[in-house]
């Protein structure tokens, strides 16, 4: 009985938490809703105020499709994001271990050289490896997309902290039953680390497919375009018709948003990953 | 056997196979951003296009000091650094301390709700609020229909209010993602810390700042840091959002230096000169935080 009007007290008193919880979920979510709705609404509609889904979804999408090569930027897209994932998983993880694992003086005065490179500005590299891209005859392509991409600080310290975790003992034991370096990483670390990479990939994915300055710089063909520019391309007119935008819009974000809810867990142990 | 011919022990061998593994890894870094970045600095010192760059010192430098745009540029880039930021992270720890109470119901999509404007990329919720935020958006509808405002007000037209509305935005777009790693902080401090709080007789906003924020000041620095780092780097929106607009009253540094490069007159000295000042604020702003961070300890 007393524990009962505990627990209603205590649910009482947070009331305005609640409140305030709910205003701000509303506000989180409501920019999303309102681009879903708009997308199926005619461009009017949506100057009107309407916030609620209507038919016109179709439509629109017929309209974008005419107007701009979506399927090819999504599959650039795609193309890139897991290409950068893929590369940067491996590159990244294998640096990781190897600054655990074998550490020494020396290696880690160049961890934290490396570390040195997170206060670089991507615009301030920009020029340089544009010249660079563009002289090893690279623009436009998937290559040149994921070079400054694949080997980050951030990644290399997640992996290297999750490393710190992996037990010495397996080492030395894989050590005397015969198995070389490589084959111990690939063998033991690789398949117990899976979450570790879970988490690094789903970051990796996300960043990949939302870069915006460094493609828009290199990729100079429409064919090579990707989401994000083709959907910027279409705020490039005076007359905007929103629920076609709003189409290019949700189709930038669906993969992403797919991520986020299927592994919305890895995704937080992503961000927050390198600082344990 | 094989490793006494090349006279090295087990050890030093295994250190040797250590440095084949980070050399990936290290050689990018130093290709990628290190090496462009001696590169920046070299063209920041020359003029001209193409092939026929020349040495000029620092004219470039004294350049900037008369560009009217670039200071601007800097004008509004510690703008929104001054007022978003901090309203940002005090939100994000707002929101993780009262997600973290063990009482709270429906935590898991509360915390969804707010963690979910990560999921959209930059460039789509620029482009979300450009919308918004129109002369015809729905923004301005609603307002007019509540008679709050009499016309469709240009929020994108004025200086003043473009610029809020490109932190309104950032605002939106980060808080979520600051608060979870503060969450992830919130749960490494024992839950019997709060009630032994509770039982000496400290409220809410006392424990608030008793026990939360000292505990979580590294990762209060560390997200400062990123913050003051993201926002000196802003470009998606300023070019999606208000496209740098009204003449200029809302572009970022990095959107400028994008124009010089690759929309007006190609300029890749001055540009990298520009640059090269991005880079130094933000080396000074990280490094003071530090700092400030290493003496209260």
């Amino acid at each position: 009985m007393t524990e009962k009007k505990n627990v209603s007290m205590i649910q009482r008193r947070l009331i305005p938490t609640y409140i305030f919880l709910v205003i701000v979920s509303i506000i989180s979510v409501f920019p999303l809703y309102w681009m879903i709705s708009a997308a199926t609404n005619t461009s009017t509609d949506v100057s009107r105020g309407k916030i609620v889904p209507g038919g016109y979804f179709m439509q629109n999408f017929k309209n974008l499709v005419s107007q701009q090569p979506l399927w090819k930027a999504m599959g650039n897209s795609f193309f890139y994001a897991i290409l950068t994932t893929v590369v940067c998983l491996l590159v990244c993880s294998i640096a990781g271990y190897g600054f655990e694992i074998y550490h020494d003086k020396w290696k880690d005065k160049l961890f934290s050289t490396l570390l040195l490179a997170m206060m670089v500005p991507q615009v301030a590299t920009m020029i340089p490896l544009f010249q660079m891209v563009s002289k090893a005859k690279l623009l436009n392509t998937s290559v040149g997309f994921i070079l400054p991409m694949v080997s980050t600080p951030f990644m290399i310290m997640m992996f290297r902290q999750n490393a710190r975790a992996f037990p010495i003992d397996i080492i030395e034991a894989a050590r005397i039953d015969g198995l070389n370096e490589v084959q111990i990483f690939f063998q033991m670390f690789f398949p117990t680390m899976r979450s570790t990479y879970a988490a690094a990939a789903v970051i990796t994915f996300m960043n990949a497919w939302n870069a915006y300055l460094w493609p828009k710089v290199i990729m100079t063909d429409n064919k090579s375009l990707t989401m994000p520019m083709l959907i910027a391309n279409l705020i490039t007119g005076y007359v905007t018709d929103y629920g076609m935008l709003m189409c290019g819009v949700l189709f930038c974000s669906i993969p992403t948003m797919v991520v986020f809810f299927v592994l919305q867990k890895q995704f937080a142990e992503g961000i927050t990953g390198a600082v344990k | 056997m094989n490793t006494k011919k090349k006279g090295m022990t087990l050890i030093e061998k295994q250190r040797m196979s250590g440095w084949f593994f980070l050399a990936p890894a290290s050689i990018m870094i130093a290709v990628m951003s290190f090496y462009p970045m001696i590169r920046a600095f070299i063209l920041s010192l020359q003029t001209g296009t193409g092939v026929n760059m020349k040495f000029t010192g620092f004219s470039n430098y004294q350049r900037i000091l008369a560009d009217k745009v670039f200071i601007q540029s800097i004008g509004n880039t510690f703008f929104y650094l001054i007022i978003q930021v901090p309203i940002m992270l005090v939100l994000a720890i707002l929101l993780a301390q009262l997600l973290n109470n063990q009482h709270l119901r429906f935590k898991g999509l509360f915390r969804t709700c707010v963690f979910l404007p990560c999921a959209t990329s930059l460039v789509s919720y620029a482009i979300i609020f450009r919308s918004l935020f129109a002369q015809d958006g729905l923004v301005n509808s609603v307002l007019v229909n509540l008679h709050i405002l009499p016309q469709a007000y240009n929020f994108l037209g004025n200086a003043l209010s473009a610029r809020i509305v490109i932190i309104i935005a950032l605002i939106w777009r980060w808080t979520g993602y600051n608060m979870v790693f503060y969450l992830s902080g919130l749960q490494n401090i024992e839950y019997s810390v709060y009630e032994a709080a509770k039982i000496d007789g400290a409220n809410g906003w006392k424990t608030f700042w008793g026990i939360t924020v000292p505990l979580l000041r590294p990762t209060i620095i560390m997200t400062f840091i990123m913050s003051i780092n993201g926002t000196l780097q802003l470009f998606d929106e300023s070019v999606n959002l208000t496209k740098g607009g009204p003449a200029n009253a809302s572009i970022t540094m990095s959107h400028y230096i994008y124009n010089t490069c690759f929309v007006n007159v190609p300029n890749f000295g001055y540009a990298s000169a520009m640059s090269f000042i991005v880079f130094i604020m933000v080396a000074i702003l990280a490094f003071i935080n530090l700092k400030v961070g290493d003496t209260r300890d």
